[in-house]
């Protein structure tokens, strides 16, 4: 794993395979300063429940960043904010800003469909659509690309090829998606959302619903498009972050308690909240 | 004397749990013999009522039943010609074809509304709750209201009353299917179109509606198995012809019409015609039937 920005300063008091509570963490600290995301003062309101409760933090440019936190602590609310999903259902609502390239992607004003290509998104049950395994990767490319049918072939290859699926489904591509199996399907999921050439990936708990071996590959995959997008993954799973991120963020009833570098998070966190969570003392 | 002593009451206990035993076997058996017999009885109806069909039905079955219109009776006239069902059979055909034209794309926008634009909205509730009333309205009230609204200004009966009538009852099978069908697609397949910046017709029309194919056509063929079999709302709008027209501002002939006449006629000839447009009828809707449980069944 190679990374290229990297905070000297912090880069010296974290170093060495930190562990904690039986977990290895990454032992590299990494904080790109530039950011690709920024969050600043956002409140999101399921009707009159304020779920999310003044957040502010930043996703940096090509860096992971793992949110965690106990069920209902608003860390998949943020991320449904992050592209608006949140705007398909009336009654919830978010303030606040969440900018990218200085416009504020929650100002009605921005277009949804234009933001959600910028913004690509991975949910926790993989989600084939049901026609077959070349059209589910052309599907998105032609909502906002007008290609060639060679141009076409290219780009499917190569979003399969960048998900790691294309020796796979090479053979198979005129065939349904829904014959894959589920580890196939979700990085079919992956390969479909890099397929529009997004800048930002939001992963919702990609491997709850996959076995080991899958889950595996998808966080081998993870780390491998880091390398040309910047990542959000939501996960119950803290060795998953502390595998998979580079920052990681704490949530907890919809406050953002902590954020820290990824082996700083599991090996000193500072509020008392996040160790006791990360501990095992509840969640 | 030495006196045992003897456990009294768990001998007592294990007699009468002996006896409950006994009684819930009976009760067992009991019941499994009226569900059976019950079964046996809905079963002989059908079948007597298929077993009738079939062997009155073959009859007057013969080419010319498909290739001729309707001929008066041949009783007690040698030289007189068997008639047919052609003039029947072809208003059926052009009638329900029709109403099922006009009635899926009605069916399948409201069904749409329901499902993906009004769930939980007092309008979307207000609209299915409508339309399920008119799911089960019997099909003759349907009949006098196009009866008041088409054939009374039109002046007279017609195959475009028969076709709105029928189309009437298509749109609630379809409504009731399609937003059946659409509610089981998963709302993170919804998710997933959107999130990669599909705008919501396209999600409904190149998504929703692939996943939800079979069974909406399926639905498309259960109405067309409906209106097929209909009576009632045809004779007060398309009532009935005697030769084969395409002209539909004038009166129209169908299967179900022609066999209610031709079975009151009184002679045994042409009951016997009727008898095998029942069959026809009953066959076709059959055949539909079983094309729709096929396609249910090889979804996905």
């Amino acid at each position: 794993m190679s990374t290229t920005e990297t905070n000297p300063a912090q880069t010296s008091a974290e170093t060495g395979n930190a562990s904690f509570g039986g977990m290895q963490a990454r032992s590299e600290v990494v904080i790109n300063t530039t950011a690709r995301v920024s969050i600043r003062n956002l409140d999101f309101y399921y009707g009159d429940n304020k779920a999310l409760k003044a957040i502010n933090f930043d996703l940096p440019e090509k860096q992971v960043t793992g949110m965690i936190g106990p069920s209902g602590c608003g860390k998949s609310t943020l991320l449904r904010v992050l592209n608006r999903m949140y705007s398909l259902y009336p009654g919830q609502r978010a303030t606040g800003e969440i900018l990218m390239d200085g416009k504020n992607m929650i100002d009605p004003a921005v277009d949804v469909n234009e933001l959600r290509a910028k913004v690509g998104m991975v949910f926790q049950k993989p989600t084939p659509f049901p026609m077959s395994i070349y059209d589910n990767i052309a599907f998105g490319i032609k909502l906002h690309e007008k290609l060639t049918k060679s141009q076409m072939d290219e780009r499917v290859e190569w979003a399969l090829t960048r998900a790691a699926i294309w020796e796979e489904s090479k053979d198979r591509l005129d065939r349904s998606a829904l014959g894959l199996s589920g580890g196939q399907q979700q990085r079919l999921c992956i390969a479909r959302t890099i397929a529009v050439r997004p800048e930002v990936i939001l992963f919702d708990e990609p491997t709850s619903a996959l076995d080991p071996i899958s889950t595996l590959k998808i966080e081998e995959l993870i780390d491998e498009l880091k390398r040309d997008f910047t990542i959000a993954i939501v996960t119950h799973n803290m060795q998953q972050a502390a595998r998979c991120a580079d920052q990681v963020a704490f949530f907890y009833l919809g406050e953002m308690v902590e954020i820290a570098p990824a082996a700083q998070m599991f090996t000193a966190p500072k509020q008392k909240r996040t160790q006791e969570y990360i501990t095992g003392r509840f969640g | 004397m030495s006196t045992t002593f003897t456990p009294s009451a768990p001998v007592r206990n294990a007699d009468v749990a002996k006896g409950l035993a006994g009684r819930r076997k009976l009760m067992d058996a009991a019941v499994r013999w009226f569900c059976i017999a019950a079964t046996i009885l809905a079963l002989a109806f059908l079948a007597s009522i298929i077993v009738t069909l079939l062997w009155r039905g073959l009859e007057a079955m013969d080419f010319t039943i498909f290739t001729s219109e309707f001929r008066p009776t041949t009783y007690g006239d040698a030289t007189a010609q068997k008639g047919g069902l052609l003039h029947a059979i072809t208003g059926s055909l052009l009638m329900v074809s029709l109403a099922t034209l006009i009635g899926t794309p009605i069916g399948l926008l409201v069904g749409t509304y329901l499902s993906e634009y009004a769930r939980g909205s007092q309008l979307g509730n207000a609209v299915r709750f409508v339309s399920d009333v008119l799911l089960s309205a019997p099909s003759i009230l349907i009949g006098l209201f196009i009866y008041q609204l088409v054939v009374l200004p039109m002046g007279g009966f017609s195959g475009i009353a028969g076709v709105i009538s029928l189309a009437i009852i298509v749109i609630p099978v379809v409504v009731r299917t399609t937003e059946d069908m659409l509610s089981l697609i998963p709302n993170t397949l919804r998710e997933a179109v959107v999130g990669l910046g599909a705008p919501k017709w396209k999600m409904i029309i190149l998504v929703c509606y692939k996943a939800a194919l079979a069974g909406i056509v399926t639905g498309v063929l259960l109405a067309i198995a409906r209106i097929a079999g209909e009576t009632a709302p045809l004779l007060l709008t398309s009532f009935g012809n005697n030769v084969v027209s395409g002209d539909m501002t004038r009166a129209m002939a169908s299967l179900p019409v022609a066999i209610y006449q031709q079975a009151n006629s009184g002679y045994p000839d042409l009951i016997a015609i009727a008898w095998s447009g029942a069959l026809i009828v009953t066959l076709g809707v059959l055949l539909i039937n079983i094309a729709a449980r096929a396609l249910l069944r090889n979804r996905g």
